[in-house]
């Protein structure tokens, strides 16, 4: 676990992390991993009762997971959702635009350079469910829902 | 034309810095030239054949006179004096070294440019009509939506690592200028039956080795759902588009494998749900953008021209479009001289056509993507003293839309993909064309070279097409007819057997002459063969 980065307050969960197929037959399971092609719409009818949801990049290059954080955040899941695999500290900053809150790659990063990543960017054009008001709100003196 | 704020040009300026890092990464060692590449990419810089090549952006192909004094800079002092225009309405740098690109990149965000996404699987450069706010058939200006788009598009966390790179083009009149249809997304700013501005939405067209015309998804997406809608194809295309084949990648494959009604029901479906997210900018930022595309200051002066000198008159026959101002015309500075390299300029060039835009255009230039340059807005009074200037300068080509105004993709003398070379072939196609005399007689006649089947020359949309291939170590060309990239876009088929470079050359005079044989009062090549068909061209080549 030396290896994560975390971005939450609580306590990460040590229970077993199920594949996509077992935990959509399974009852219990409170942590799962999904891959590029599972469907993330697929956890929306038990997202109560997970507490972390990996996200497996095989390679950096296949964005899918961008869009299957991104739904679990607009269903409301407020649980840990944790990158793993290909990921680079190029990439960080729009995981977290996306939902990511936890990042745990293959090569491990520099706590320092992630940190610096973040800082790239004052402002954001778009809204996502990061909490950032986009700069097209910011001119208006509105504020994102 | 759009001025940046405080805030667009923090974005740039953080770009600036996050690239210099990224590349110093890279020349110490620390980063490998495969986790460099993306974000090499990302910022428009290309490995070439020969050196890094540099694409810089220019959103919806409109630029300033200070924008372009800088691109000529940039020609001088990183390249060799010249920079070559492109088909996506941007302009390309072939010499560059990797130790200079966050000095250019610097040079560029001092006048609100950027390379940003101008390569990578991303969202690309918003293209547009290239007459935008100067054209007398259009309903709006389409570049305020263009430019809401481009902020949308810029560093959208989602959607930087799509199957592949994705390119819109945004128009407002039914005469097509932009190949729209021939876009991942093609956008038609519209006007419903209540009077409503809207967007039509066409989604899944392309050219590359498997071409396609985009269907309309839908007719009418109100202004206010502009950017959800845009959001909703993108996440379908992120989720669903093929990345286990690169070459069936875009998007229009997927459209044509789900079919056009199910990706459409699948749209819907994600837009209904991105609707609940309240992700659409306020309306009054549209609103905020539009007063910087507004008119400038025309006035009533002359409206016709002196036809007295018989090479001016064929210049503005030929190089002129009708203005929304009857005082005015859009001119057009033909890239593309007897025996030249289709969209190159060099520096000189290039400060020339920026100071009279200052002079003639109220500071205004447009890249086309034929690889030309626009003046939108001279006024009539000012033409002879324009063209004056611009034929001293070898700028004064009157071959718009004519078989010489070829669009050629730089090919094997260049790009690491090509299989055969683009360049010297429309060299040698316009000196043939000029030296018989047969440019003259043929008049609308479109002519379009790729130096492979990535198409980057849209030979699919050519009356007349040429792509190179190789053949077993040997270049041979690929000849079709009948393909537009205009309001009736169709996609070329092939003539038969390929040819030699002299033996397509030949070929080309040949199709000619059989339109020549064959046309009837007012028709275009592309209309004779719309008439007679491929038989006559076919037994002209090869019985």
């Amino acid at each position: 676990m030396t290896d994560l980065l975390r971005f939450r307050d609580d306590t990460p969960t040590t229970d077993p992390v199920a594949a996509f197929e077992t935990c959509c037959d399974q009852s219990n399971a409170t942590a799962v991993r999904i891959e590029p092609g599972d469907d993330a719409r697929a956890l929306l009818t038990f997202l109560d009762r997970l507490t972390l949801v990996e996200v497996n990049f095989p390679v950096y290059g296949d964005g899918r997971g961008y869009s299957a954080a991104r739904i679990l955040r607009e269903a409301g899941f407020d649980g840990e959702i944790r990158a793993v695999g290909d990921v680079l500290v190029d990439q960080l900053n729009n995981m977290r635009r996306c939902g990511f809150d936890a990042f745990q790659p293959n090569a491990p990063l520099d706590r320092a350079d992630a940190d610096a990543a973040f800082k790239t960017w004052p402002e954001v054009y778009q809204a996502t469910t990061d909490g950032r008001n986009p700069i097209w709100n910011i001119r208006h003196g509105a504020n994102h829902e | 034309m759009y001025k940046y704020d405080q805030y667009d040009q923090a974005m740039v300026d953080a770009r600036v810095a996050e690239f210099r890092d990224q590349a110093q990464r890279r020349i110490d060692g620390k980063l490998t030239e495969d986790q460099f590449k993306p974000l090499r990419l990302m910022n428009g810089l290309y490995l070439q054949l020969h050196a890094y090549m540099l694409r810089v952006a220019v959103p919806y192909g409109t630029l300033n006179s200070t924008q372009m004094h800088v691109l000529a800079d940039i020609a001088d002092k990183y390249d060799r004096g010249y920079g070559h225009f492109t088909t996506r309405q941007n302009i390309q740098y072939n010499w560059i070294k990797l130790e200079d690109a966050g000095d250019i990149l610097a040079d560029l965000a001092k006048v609100e440019m950027h390379a940003i996404q101008t390569s990578g699987n991303c969202i690309r450069n918003i293209s547009s009509d290239h007459f935008a706010g100067a054209a007398q058939d259009e309903l709006v200006d389409p570049r305020p939506y263009a430019e809401l788009l481009r902020q949308w598009s810029s560093f959208h966390p989602e959607f930087m690592y799509l199957p592949r790179k994705f390119k819109i083009a945004v128009i407002a009149s039914d005469t097509d200028r932009a190949a729209m249809r021939l876009h991942d997304i093609g956008i038609q700013i519209v006007k419903n039956a209540d009077g409503e501005i809207g967007a039509s939405f066409y989604v899944g067209g392309g050219m590359g080795r498997t071409p396609m015309i985009a269907p309309n998804i839908r007719d009418f997406v109100p202004l206010d759902q502009l950017i959800t809608y845009s959001e909703a194809c993108l996440r379908v295309y992120n989720r669903y588009g093929r990345r286990d084949n690169k070459y069936k990648a875009r998007i229009k494959i997927l459209v044509h494998e789900l079919g056009a009604e199910e990706y459409t029901r699948q749209v819907e479906e994600e837009f209904a749900h991105l609707l609940e997210q309240g992700i659409e900018p306020p309306i009054a930022e549209l609103e905020r953008i539009k007063p910087f595309f507004a008119d400038p200051a025309f006035e009533d002066g002359t409206k016709t021209v002196d036809r007295s000198d018989p090479d001016f008159a064929l210049w503005v026959d030929r190089n002129t479009h009708r203005h929304k101002h009857d005082s005015y015309v859009s001119a057009v500075v033909s890239l593309k001289p007897v025996g030249g390299i289709p969209g190159d300029a060099t520096a000189e060039q290039m400060h020339l056509m920026a100071d009279l835009a200052k002079e003639y255009s109220f500071d205004e230039l447009r890249v086309m993507h034929t690889q030309n340059i626009v003046l939108p807005h001279v006024k009539i009074a000012d033409l002879h003293a324009l063209w004056t200037k611009l034929e001293a300068a070898g700028l004064g080509t009157p071959n718009l839309d004519q078989i010489g105004d070829i669009i050629a993709c730089p090919g094997l003398d260049y790009c690491s993909l090509a299989n055969a070379r683009s360049i010297p072939l429309a060299q040698k196609i316009s000196e043939r064309f000029k030296a018989n005399g047969k440019e003259d007689t043929l008049g609308e006649l479109k002519l379009k070279i790729s130096g492979c089947i990535n198409a980057c020359g849209h030979h699919h949309a050519g009356h007349i097409g040429i792509l190179g291939v190789d053949k077993k170590g040997v270049e041979n060309y690929q000849l079709s007819l009948g393909g537009s990239e205009a309001e009736d876009t169709a996609l070329g088929k092939i003539t038969g057997r390929g040819f030699d470079e002299d033996g397509v050359i030949e070929a080309v005079e040949t199709v000619t002459d059989v339109y020549l044989a064959q046309k009837e009062d007012g028709e275009r090549f592309l209309d004779t063969y719309n008439r007679i068909g491929m038989a006559p061209f076919k037994e002209a080549l090869y019985d």
